[in-house]
């Protein structure tokens, strides 16, 4: 499964949704994942790619992390992937 | 109803290792936080804490002792023998029946449950030690303190996460006022600074990795502490009557639930909770001088707190001092009420309002008076002493001078 794929699938059992539902546009807002889906979002990620994901909740938009849209986490999940695993 | 006053206060955690210490430590705006000394502290992400240091359990207690007494009730009998001996009360006969004694931990004996799943997880042994039970229960502390002391009355314990012991003061201050008993020992105790313990903190992502900056614009989260508080709730004409040396009045209390998240805190309900206290002591909102703050240094509570605060007292919330000693000690968690009732004694029994720390930058949300970086001398007669739980429970009492 790709990256953007596993993603998809995360964000949308977060969601209440089927991946099918769930365009690269969408935001989290948008998609109803709150600040508790997104820790667990986060968590699911680590877990499914072996990284550590840099996330404060007390200030999410902190890190480099971009959590803007569903797109803007696979990038970010991919270069934290390509950095990590060198 | 009866008046209720406190005539004893014990304590160990990160600022010292008794009310003398803790109140200096207060005055002068020093740090207890510092490097985690814990087992596998290179595997945790947060390596920092307010641990209680330079204490070695062997310097207190026998061998039989310490098999039975987690960390969170060696700390808790430590403070409650400070409390007691400075009351001067001997528990017996009536007085021993009519006294007893509710505390607040979260975690009760969280490194006695560490340890042996260690053991039989890690070690892979499936023997452990007989006291696992006994000395792990949340309400070992209690029951240890009501053995040591003879108090044969109401006793239990209280656990509401991070409002705890204010839940398990507020109770202790009902049943002194309604009569139900003469003399509560009361307050809270917490030691959760193991591995398993910080590692459980450490996914919620609401830790800070350097220190615990309430109210400014600089914090990035919380920072755990350990220790105990315990106090001596009495009856005041009794106190009275034996020429007890009273160090305040406790005037009121209120809780509220905000029926609403399980993490994310709510103005409505810590306002509900701060108004009650306030109705309950009737007390006039301009009387009120200091605020010790629940102040976790999260983004969410320190805005919501002082939100709260500026609904309740309008005008008045910018003439009131407002602080979080959690800057100093961290947060300890169930204890953190009673820890942080020390603050509240200072400023009426010595009119000098413990400061925030690490206070670096102003935050349009958090524009209240948060005592930056030092200590104030000022005179005031009523305090008040905030704690808001996840859950969403919250626990606020209000102090006077006698």
């Amino acid at each position: 499964m790709s990256v953007q794929d596993k993603i998809i699938e995360i964000i949308a059992e977060q969601a209440l949704l089927e991946p099918s539902d769930i365009s690269l546009d969408d935001t989290l807002e948008s998609l109803g994942v709150d600040s508790l889906a997104l820790v667990e979002s986060i968590f699911a990620i680590e877990e499914a790619f072996d990284i550590s994901v840099p996330f404060n909740a007390n200030d999410p938009t902190a890190s480099d992390f971009d959590i803007t849209s569903v797109k803007s986490i696979i990038r970010a999940v991919e270069k934290l992937v390509a950095d990590q695993k060198t | 109803m009866k008046r209720v006053v406190i005539t004893g206060a014990g304590t160990i955690n990160p600022l010292g290792h008794d009310a003398a210490s803790t109140f200096e430590a207060m005055k002068e705006g020093r740090s207890g936080i510092g490097a985690l000394d814990i087992r596998d502290v290179d595997r945790l992400q947060i390596q920092i804490g307010g641990q209680v240091s330079g204490y070695d359990e062997n310097a207190y207690f026998n061998r039989q002792q310490i098999a039975l007494y987690d960390r969170f009730t060696q700390f808790t009998l430590l403070s409650a023998r400070q409390a007691i001996e400075q009351a001067g009360l001997k528990f017996t006969g009536k007085l021993a029946d009519r006294s007893g004694v509710v505390l607040g931990t979260s975690g009760g004996g969280l490194n006695t449950q560490d340890e042996n799943y260690r053991v039989v997880y890690e070690e892979g042994k499936n023997r452990v030690h007989p006291f696992i039970v006994p000395k792990l229960m949340n309400n070992a502390a209690a029951s240890h303190v009501s053995m040591e002391w003879n108090l044969r009355g109401p006793s239990f314990t209280v656990a509401t996460a991070c409002a705890s012991s204010n839940h398990a003061m507020g109770q202790a201050f009902n049943m002194v006022r309604s009569g139900m008993a003469k003399v509560m020992v009361t307050g809270g105790s917490e030691s959760m600074l193991c591995f398993g313990g910080i590692k459980a903190w450490e996914g919620l992502r609401v830790m800070s990795k350097d220190g615990c900056r309430p109210f400014s614009a600089t914090r990035n989260g919380m920072v755990q502490g350990e220790g105990a508080g315990i106090f001596v709730f009495e009856e005041y004409e009794h106190a009275k009557a034996r020429g007890a040396d009273i160090l305040c009045e406790v005037a009121g209390f209120a809780m509220s639930s905000d029926a609403a998240d399980i993490v994310m805190p709510s103005k409505q309900g810590a306002a509900r909770a701060i108004h009650g206290a306030l109705k309950d002591g009737k007390i006039a909102k301009s009387k009120v001088g200091y605020i010790n703050a629940h102040g976790t240094g999260t983004a969410a509570n320190d805005k919501t707190e002082c939100a709260a605060v500026a609904d309740v007292f309008g005008a008045h919330a910018d003439q009131l001092m407002i602080s979080s000693t959690k800057s100093m000690h961290g947060h300890l968690i169930g204890g953190t009420g009673a820890v942080e009732l020390f603050a509240c004694i200072m400023a009426l029994r010595k009119s000098v309002i413990a400061p925030t720390i690490n206070y670096e930058e102003a935050d349009p949300e958090c524009a209240l008076d948060v005592v930056p970086n030092e200590a104030r001398d000022a005179e005031v007669d009523v305090v008040l002493s905030n704690a808001f739980a996840f859950g969403g429970l919250n626990a606020v009492l209000a102090l006077r001078k006698v």
